[in-house]
This record gives structure tokens, sequence and C-alpha cells, in this order.
């Protein structure tokens, strides 16, 4: 189950022996990265698990009701979901062939990133600036660590991208770079899987 | 290369936009259905919380199927056998620690 790198290795041009190599080796790399995805969803597993055991023990400190304000986190939730579009359709440019397009919709995607991560930041700046410190509680403790981790995978995947655009602009699309870009987005669309649930458990049921 | 042709076929069938555009459209539908049933607290909070985290595990679904394209390429699905033993670990890890962790509760 070499996945896209079929569709990906296809485009290459060349039909030859050592190509077909290079296509089973670019089919186990992207199989290697869905298993860093499902070790890395362990991560997430555990951090929900510790955030779901502590979220109501406050110690008197504030409680996510007070505390998450629901237009920040709403547009954090719609920027996140519009960006794993956009890097679908990344994907989808690349199977086309368009690098110039290609690299739009990278664009498009950073920037809604950049867009979440902000916000992020500005939360958690309002957030402490109220008292609500990561030493304060042990709700809060969970709630930075599960959300801060989230918010680094983000920050990464940003300079991901932009590493790939400069590669794609020097390199154009070849089996290497389709192979990077393909793996990219699957990051991203994970990343947006785990807001789904930091959105439903924490923020949801936290203003319920 | 073979089976060149269905890799073709495949690509061919991947670069319509048709379905990134359904599948953003139902994020979004899960996502404000999620969001108005919390705001508008329909039903009460546990039965409240089940449906929002049955939304939550739909769009995991929408993001493998519509953007990861978890189910191309061809042979045994080695993705899925990772991602079916991943799930396994995550429901034991969050609802063992819940579990274990509600007997605190009753020994207090």
């Amino acid at each position: 189950m070499s996945m896209t790198v079929d569709d990906v290795v296809s485009r290459s041009g060349d039909h030859g022996h050592h190509d077909h190599h290079d296509h089973d080796q670019e089919g186990m790399k992207i199989l290697g990265f869905w298993i860093f995805l499902v070790s890395d969803c362990l991560l997430f597993a555990t951090l929900f698990a510790t955030f779901l055991v502590l979220r109501t023990h406050t110690a008197g400190g504030p409680t996510g009701k007070e505390l998450f304000e629901i237009p920040g986190f709403t547009a954090e939730t719609f920027a996140l979901l519009t960006s794993s579009f956009t890097s679908g359709l990344a994907v989808m440019e690349m199977r086309r062939g368009n690098v110039k397009r290609l690299i739009g919709w990278l664009i498009v995607t950073a920037l809604l990133g950049l867009v979440f991560v902000g916000l992020e930041i500005d939360e958690f700046v309002k957030m402490v600036s109220e008292g609500a410190t990561m030493q304060r509680s042990a709700f809060l403790s969970a709630f930075f660590t599960l959300v801060g981790t989230h918010g680094c995978h983000v920050t990464l995947g940003l300079f991901w991208m932009t590493a790939i655009m400069f590669q794609l602009a020097r390199y154009g699309i070849n089996a290497v770079t389709q192979r990077k870009v393909f793996i990219a987005c699957l990051y991203w669309h994970f990343l947006d899987v785990v807001w789904v649930f930091l959105f439903t458990v924490v923020y949801l049921m936290g203003v319920m | 290369m073979a089976g060149g042709h269905k890799h073709a076929a495949q690509a061919n069938h991947h670069e319509s936009p048709k379905m990134y555009i359904i599948g953003y459209i139902l994020s979004l539908v899960l996502t404000v259905a999620a969001f108005w049933l919390v705001l508008a607290h329909v039903m009460s909070t546990t039965l409240l919380i089940i449906t929002i985290l049955v939304l939550a595990t739909l769009q995991i679904f929408v993001q493998l199927f519509f953007f990861m394209h978890v189910t191309e390429g061809e042979g045994p699905n080695y993705h899925g056998m990772a991602l079916i033993l991943g799930a396994i670990f995550i429901i034991t890890i969050v609802f063992g620690s819940l579990w274990i962790m509600s007997f605190n509760a009753q020994v207090q």
C-alpha cells in the first residue's frame, strides 16, 4: 500500500526499473510517516486523559467557563478547518503538476496556520494576565500542556511548510518534493483532527 | 510499471476538487452542529457530551477519507492496521484513565 506515491511517482515521467525501486521507497516513507502520526496520537491521548482527569481540579482558581472566550476559539477552529481544506487543494494542484498554484495554496494554508497561532498566543497572554497561569491549578497545568503541545505542533508545521515552499520554488515538482508535500499535508490534516477534539473536549465541554 | 493505467485513472479521479469541497462542507457542518448544540443546550449534559464526541469522531473519518486519502493505493492496508491499533490504545488510555480515576471519588 503505497498510497498516493502511486499517483505521485507515475507522474514523474520515467517508467524504468530504477524508478520502480524509488517508487517503493517513497511508499515506505509515507507508511513510516503514518506510523509516526499514530505514535503522536498516543502522545495526545495521554495529554487528553490527563486533562479529562484534572479538568474539575481548579483549586479555587478560574474555571474553563470563566476563561474561555467563544469568539476566540471559534475563530481558531474555522482558521484550522479551512487550512486543512486548502492544504488538500495544494495536493490536488501538485497532482495536476501546477507548481505555482501548489505554492499558492501552501501559502494560504500557512497564513491560516499563522492566524491560528496568533489567536492562540493572544488567548494565552490574556489568560496569564488574568492570573490564570500554568501554576495556578491542576486544571490549568493540564490545559496549557495539552493546548500548548498542539500549538507547538502547528508552529513546527509552519516552519516545515515554509521550507518545502523554498524547495518547490527551486526544484519544482519531482518524486522527492511530491512526497515531502504529501507528508507535510498529512501532518496538517492530523493537526486539524487533534484540534477538533481540543475544540470539543476542552472548549465546548469547558463552556457547557 | 504494472498497473500503470490504474494509477493514472486514480490520479485523474483525484484531480477533481469535488471531494475536497464535499469534505470541507462536511467538516464545517459537523463543527457548526456541535457548536450550536452546546450553545442552545437542547439536551441533558451527558447526552450532549456523547453527541459532540460522536460529531468529533465523524470529523476524523471526513479528514481520513476526503483529505488524507487513506483508502488509496494497493496491497495490504498497513495504514489502516496502524490506525486501528492506535485507536485501541487511545481508547484504553483515555477511558481507562477516566474509569480508574473515578474510583478516587468513591473512596473519598
